[in-house]
């Protein structure tokens, strides 16, 4: 069979999968929509909870990242896995104990005032809806370069499919098709990994095979440093960031996928606190089954490109180059015009331009894998995309109904209408989405690494200390929610906009300006420091919080009587 | 007989002492060996690894998933200790 009816045949049974789960996991009621009933197994949890997390950047561009920037790419696999560890210790049984259904529940109640849940609220969408919209264009990208089809149709056909179960199954239809999109992705991505580290190293254990030895006796690792010295770039296994933004990138991208409503909201699901603990430890452990592959796949796949193409006759480049090269990931300039090609770190001299998406999507064609292999590529980024697409539709629609017209607007809202409302408010959700996926504002990749940075100043701080400190007030976090958003956004707007010098043009010159010799992707972390310091200092000088919120507080910190459902 | 309150707040003590004594692996493992270590790291080898880049970028993520493991089995002994895993 060919490789566009293999693709069709696999991305059409995972969707007809998908679209049956749904049907089965209808939500009745509000409380199925938003947290599935609080009744999923913990296992099940984390495998959704995974799913929800690794999007279309983590299957598709993370590879390519750290295969382009070696161990500087270190900074997004401990980012995004040691995250893990502080949402597992410092909130989600808390926030289970506390019950409720969303982020800005837990910051409106803790800090009894709407201008709390406000603030919380609007920070869930603002970073939501710019991850959200990175999600539809990953979908549309999968569907153009396997299936043939426009962009935009596979956007449409995106939002047609996401729509369908997050709207009928809210959250439970949307946990379960989770735990299919899971297994999807993780088949997909380790697939082509094994093969490709038995070809290589002939050790099928992709984590072992990338600190094997190739035919030749020589250790991969030390044949791509050497590779890379020849070539003028920096060592692959050593970096060339300074080590203040590797720690602040690090700590930003930990602290901020902490912060992350459409994760944190996944631990509301489960039915005990102790559930929600392990619940934690399933999911990084299902999410590091990938984490621990992408930096091997990163190897194998920039050890084959440059052995593949360096210094190689133009003419005699296999079918995948010119593949790719119609779809624009791969750009050859023939500077020299010696009808080879030269792939340096010169920028001068280089005449090979290669978009970090490839290292993934090219790679089973590159190690010459069979076609089936290669489409499920295409249908486990459709997998990673959209599960992660519907868990944050699912925010943006709970924000909406729940957290600004059941708690704020109107109160006697009946459950029937509340359900309503979230409904259509999701399906307004995929339509802004998708209208951001058929146009995408040029800024969507750089704010999709910020939004971290945006979660670490504000939410982090503001729910540990409304766990961890009984004394803070409401004063103390809005203050500190508002210092921190503002901060981040005013460094981001500078520096990876140049807002206030002239623009796009001047953010190069101003890298000499940072802080400390830190990059707006890492300035959460000072961000967040600086919302940590505002609130306790505020809290300290204004009055403590009602005994009513005390109790509160020492409710959550013990696991018993949280109870199967919330009561509102 | 201690009171509810001396009980919660005996348990709460010891939950913190568990989460300093793990977070500061979390932090010793991903940030000092990760990152400010790394360099006198990499001169130990294991196979073709250099430690320092394997820490980076396989061994800091076992510790992590093992971490959370080891905190929900100290806590469900903890809250056995305390009475409080028999309830809902």
């Amino acid at each position: 069979m060919g490789l566009l009816t293999w693709t069709w045949l696999l991305v059409g049974l995972t969707f007809a999968l998908y679209i049956g789960i749904a049907i089965w996991a209808r939500a009745a009621s509000s409380k199925e929509f938003y947290v599935a009933g609080g009744g999923v197994p913990p296992i099940l949890n984390g495998m959704a909870t995974a799913a929800d997390w690794m999007s279309a950047a983590s299957f598709i561009s993370l590879a390519g990242i750290v295969s382009f920037t070696g161990y500087d790419g270190s900074v997004y696999l401990m980012g995004w896995t040691g995250g893990y560890v502080l949402l597992a210790l410092l909130l989600a049984p808390y926030l289970r104990k506390f019950g409720k259904f969303t982020v800005p529940d837990f910051i409106g109640d803790r800090y009894y005032s709407n201008i709390a849940r406000t603030v919380a609220v609007i920070a869930a969408l603002i970073v939501s809806f710019t991850y959200i919209a990175g999600q539809m264009r990953g979908v549309g990208i999968v569907f153009s370069r396997y299936l043939e089809v426009n962009i935009n149709t596979g956007v449409y056909i995106g939002m047609a499919i996401v729509l369908f179960y997050a709207v009928l199954g809210g959250m439970k239809g949307i946990t379960y098709t989770q735990v299919a999109q899971y297994c999807v992705l993780i088949f997909a991505f380790m697939v082509p990994a094994i093969f490709i580290s038995i070809q290589m190293t002939g050790n099928p254990i992709p984590q072992l095979g990338f600190g094997g030895m190739d035919s030749d006796g020589v250790y991969l690792l030390d044949k791509l440093d050497g590779l890379q010295r020849e070539l003028g770039f920096h060592e692959y296994t050593s970096g060339a960031k300074p080590m203040t933004d590797v720690i602040a990138i690090t700590l930003a991208l930990m602290v901020g996928t902490a912060g992350l409503p459409h994760v944190i909201v996944r631990f509301f699901t489960v039915p005990k606190v102790r559930d929600a603990r392990k619940s934690a430890g399933w999911a990084l452990l299902f999410i590091a089954i990938l984490y621990t592959t992408v930096p091997a796949v990163a190897v194998f796949a920039r050890t084959n490109l440059i052995e593949t193409v360096s210094d190689r006759p133009y003419e005699q480049l296999p079918q995948w180059f010119k593949n790719w090269e119609t779809t624009g990931l791969l750009k050859y300039q023939d500077k020299n015009h010696d009808g080879r090609v030269q792939y340096l770190a010169d920028a001068s001299k280089n005449e090979l331009s290669i978009d970090r998406d490839i290292m993934v999507l090219a790679n089973p064609e590159i190690a010459r894998l069979p076609n089936w292999v290669i489409a499920l590529v295409g249908a486990g980024g459709l997998a990673a995309a959209l599960s992660t697409a519907a868990g944050l539709l699912l925010v943006i629609a709970s924000s909406i109904s729940h957290d600004l017209i059941k708690k704020m607007i109107k109160p006697d809202i009946t459950e029937r209408n509340e359900l309503v409302i979230a409904r259509i408010s999701s399906v307004a959700a995929v339509l802004v989405a998708g209208y951001f996926g058929i146009n995408p504002p040029g800024f969507v990749a750089a704010v999709v690494a910020l939004a971290f940075g945006l979660a670490a100043a504000s939410f982090f701080p503001a729910i540990v200390l409304g766990i961890f400190d009984k004394r803070m007030n409401k004063e103390g976090a809005v203050a500190g929610m508002i210092v921190g958003l503002s901060f981040m956004l005013w460094y981001m707007l500078k520096f990876k906009f140049g807002l206030f010098d002239g623009g796009k043009s001047a953010v190069a010159a101003l890298r000499s300006q940072w802080w400390f010799g830190i990059s707006p992707e890492g300035f959460g972390s000072i961000a967040m420091i600086a919302n940590f310091i505002v609130s306790l200092a505020v809290s300290r000088f204004t009055p403590p919080p009602p005994p009513k919120i005390r109790s509160l507080v020492e409710n959550i910190r013990i696991p018993s009587g949280a109870g199967r459902a919330t009561t509102h | 007989m201690p009171s509810k309150k001396d009980i919660s707040k005996a348990y709460w003590r010891e939950n913190i002492k568990y989460l300093i004594l793990l977070l500061s692996i979390w932090f010793v493992v991903s940030f000092l060996l990760g990152i400010v270590w790394v360099e006198s790291l990499n001169k130990i080898r294991i196979g073709g690894f250099k430690l320092g880049f394997w820490i980076a970028q396989q061994g800091s993520m076992y510790v992590f998933v093992v971490l959370i493991f080891i905190y929900v089995r100290l806590m469900n002994k903890l809250d056995a200790k305390y009475g409080y895993s028999s309830e809902d």
